[in-house]
């Protein structure tokens, strides 16, 4: 399964940062969530775009993680080359992550 | 206990009108804000006002205002906006005009500038936190220097008897502040309440994105009739209790998942949300549904503020020039990569001078890269090629290598486009408090 059908999102951006929050859509699968969707995977799922280092915040009342990817718009929001210079659409590609099922 | 009901007119600069009309006609609202000032926006507006000195605010500034002072004036509701941009009070001065135009007699319109701190980063030793180079060594290149204000001139002027508020770079959720500290006479160092009403002005300040706007998804996240969305509503009390609504019958919804993807927006440490007000704490944050369309937030605290302000930067970073073209059908994908092969070849062989250049193929990879797995074939490609030139001369020539793919490139390309712009990008300083001294002129209608 993947992250989209437990989980919604949005992105954010300040400068060459973007933020992406990951939030269940049922408490009960936070655990899960926060335990499989670590900093790491998502630096790793997001290679070729995110070039610096992401840190993770947990919101456990609001069943909800936030991702700060460091160096992840191009250079910048406002001179970056890309087509989504924001990259507001990263939000969905983190919800393509494949995440296991549940036991 | 005593409660007001603040609304949010816009999102952004571009918005849609008519929310804030339905806000100020149907939301039984005692304020209504428009945060309408985006980072890059400041910058271009400076340009405006360099070439005429009664510009440089607002484009849609005249139009927003036609359409709600009357309701306003007559309802008793006070509006705060950044709609000033680079000039405050040419916007101000605007408001005036519209206002006598329409006969709308007595009114009091603030114009709150005095965070344009460009001649002052110049001469300054002030690093710029990406870069960590002085401010003053980027001057010959710097078109615009913004500090971020808070919320005491505003609660001045409100005290005053500002009907009307029109700010340059003020930070957007103090535009929100600024009235409960004012109706409630909050001590400005009360951190705990500060911190909620920065929740508050954060929640709401990015209008329809909290009542379910550039939330959809179809379904798994439904949301009704988004043409007709209405725009946020925050009931505050004295006490700081807050409930999240929208106008009775308007589009879109307020549920505790439309409040928990705003709340962290932009957001990045969520114990540490800095203002020009407080040093605000979401990370203990709750949103509760007390009735259909009304959330009850809580759990928001508030530390001491720091003793700088953020300061955007502007500045010319060169040009881009970009140049598209679409194929389709039976093999569009190999021609789409094949006239991406040629236009890179061509910008060799002719020697266009890019500091940065960048090939997509949009429907493929313009947006994720290579983060996606493969999908089956497209059966449409948009072929893209940007990049970043010192002049703009050599920024035309990429759209026209593009554009050339028509007689010389692949078969059955179509809809070519190509542009070339002067780029303004923004970086960031932080600057002593103390050096920015907001200045308040009041005008009357």
């Amino acid at each position: 399964m993947k992250l989209f059908d437990i989980a919604h999102s949005r992105t954010g951006d300040k400068g060459n940062i973007s933020n992406i929050s990951v939030i269940v859509y049922d408490q009960k699968d936070y655990e899960r969530v926060r335990e499989y969707v670590t900093p790491e995977r998502v630096r790793a799922h997001f290679k070729g775009i995110v070039n610096g280092e992401v840190v993770r915040y947990e919101i456990p009342t609001l069943g909800a993680l936030n991702f700060v990817m460091q160096d992840a718009l191009g250079g910048g929001v406002t001179r970056s080359l890309a087509l989504d210079a924001h990259g507001k659409c990263l939000a969905s590609a983190l919800l393509a992550m494949d995440i296991p099922a549940k036991n | 206990m005593r409660t007001i009901r603040i609304g949010s007119g816009a999102g952004y600069s571009g918005d849609r009108i008519e929310p804030a009309v339905e806000l100020a006609e149907k939301g039984n609202i005692n304020y209504l804000v428009f945060e309408c000032l985006a980072e890059r926006t400041i910058a271009i507006a400076q340009n405006a006002k360099l070439n005429d000195p009664t510009k440089g605010y607002d484009a849609l500034l005249a139009e927003r205002f036609e359409a709600v002072l009357p309701i306003c004036k007559k309802n008793g509701i006070k509006i705060i906006t950044n709609m000033g941009a680079a000039n405050p009070q040419a916007g101000a001065a605007k408001v005036r005009e519209i206002a006598a135009r329409l006969d709308l007699g007595k009114l009091k319109i603030a114009a709150i500038s005095g965070d344009d701190v460009v001649e002052a980063l110049k001469v300054s030793d002030t690093k710029i936190l990406e870069t960590g180079a002085p401010a003053s060594s980027m001057a010959d290149v710097l078109v615009s220097a913004n500090a971020y204000v808070g919320a005491a001139p505003m609660v001045e002027a409100l005290a005053n008897g500002a009907d009307v508020i029109i700010t340059g770079r003020v930070a957007d959720p103090s535009m929100f502040l600024a009235p409960q500290i004012h109706e409630f006479g909050w001590s400005q160092d009360d951190w705990d309440k500060i911190g909620k009403g920065t929740a508050v002005g954060h929640l709401l300040e990015c209008g329809g994105q909290v009542t379910g706007g550039y939330y959809a998804e179809p379904g798994k996240k439904d949301v009704a009739d988004l043409a007709r969305l209405g725009f946020p509503i925050a009931e505050v009390s004295e006490d700081g209790a807050i409930v999240i609504t929208k106008v009775e019958g308007s589009g879109g919804k307020v549920t505790e998942h439309t409040c928990k993807e705003q709340i962290l927006y932009e957001v990045h440490d969520p114990k540490t949300y800095l203002t020009p007000d407080v040093t605000a704490d979401f990370s203990q944050i709750t949103f509760t549904e007390i009735a259909p369309n009304r959330i009850s937030v809580t759990g928001v605290t508030g530390r001491a503020r720091t003793d700088t302000l953020k300061v955007s930067v502007g500045y010319k970073d060169g040009y881009m020039g970009e140049g598209q073209m679409s194929y389709a059908g039976p093999g569009a994908l190999a021609r789409g990569q094949l006239a991406l092969d040629i236009v890179k070849e061509r910008l060799k062989i002719t020697g266009v001078k890019a500091s940065e250049l960048r090939f997509d193929l949009i429907g493929v990879n313009a947006i994720h890269a290579d983060v996606l797995a493969p999908a089956p074939e497209p059966t449409e490609v948009r072929v893209r090629v940007t990049g970043r030139c010192d002049t703009m001369k050599e920024a035309v020539r990429i759209g026209n290598e593009v554009e050339t793919l028509y007689t010389n490139g692949p078969a059955s390309g179509g809809g070519a486009t190509k542009s070339a712009k002067q780029v303004v990008a923004m970086l960031s300083a932080l600057f002593p408090r103390e050096k920015v001294i907001p200045v308040i002129d009041y005008l009357e209608a």
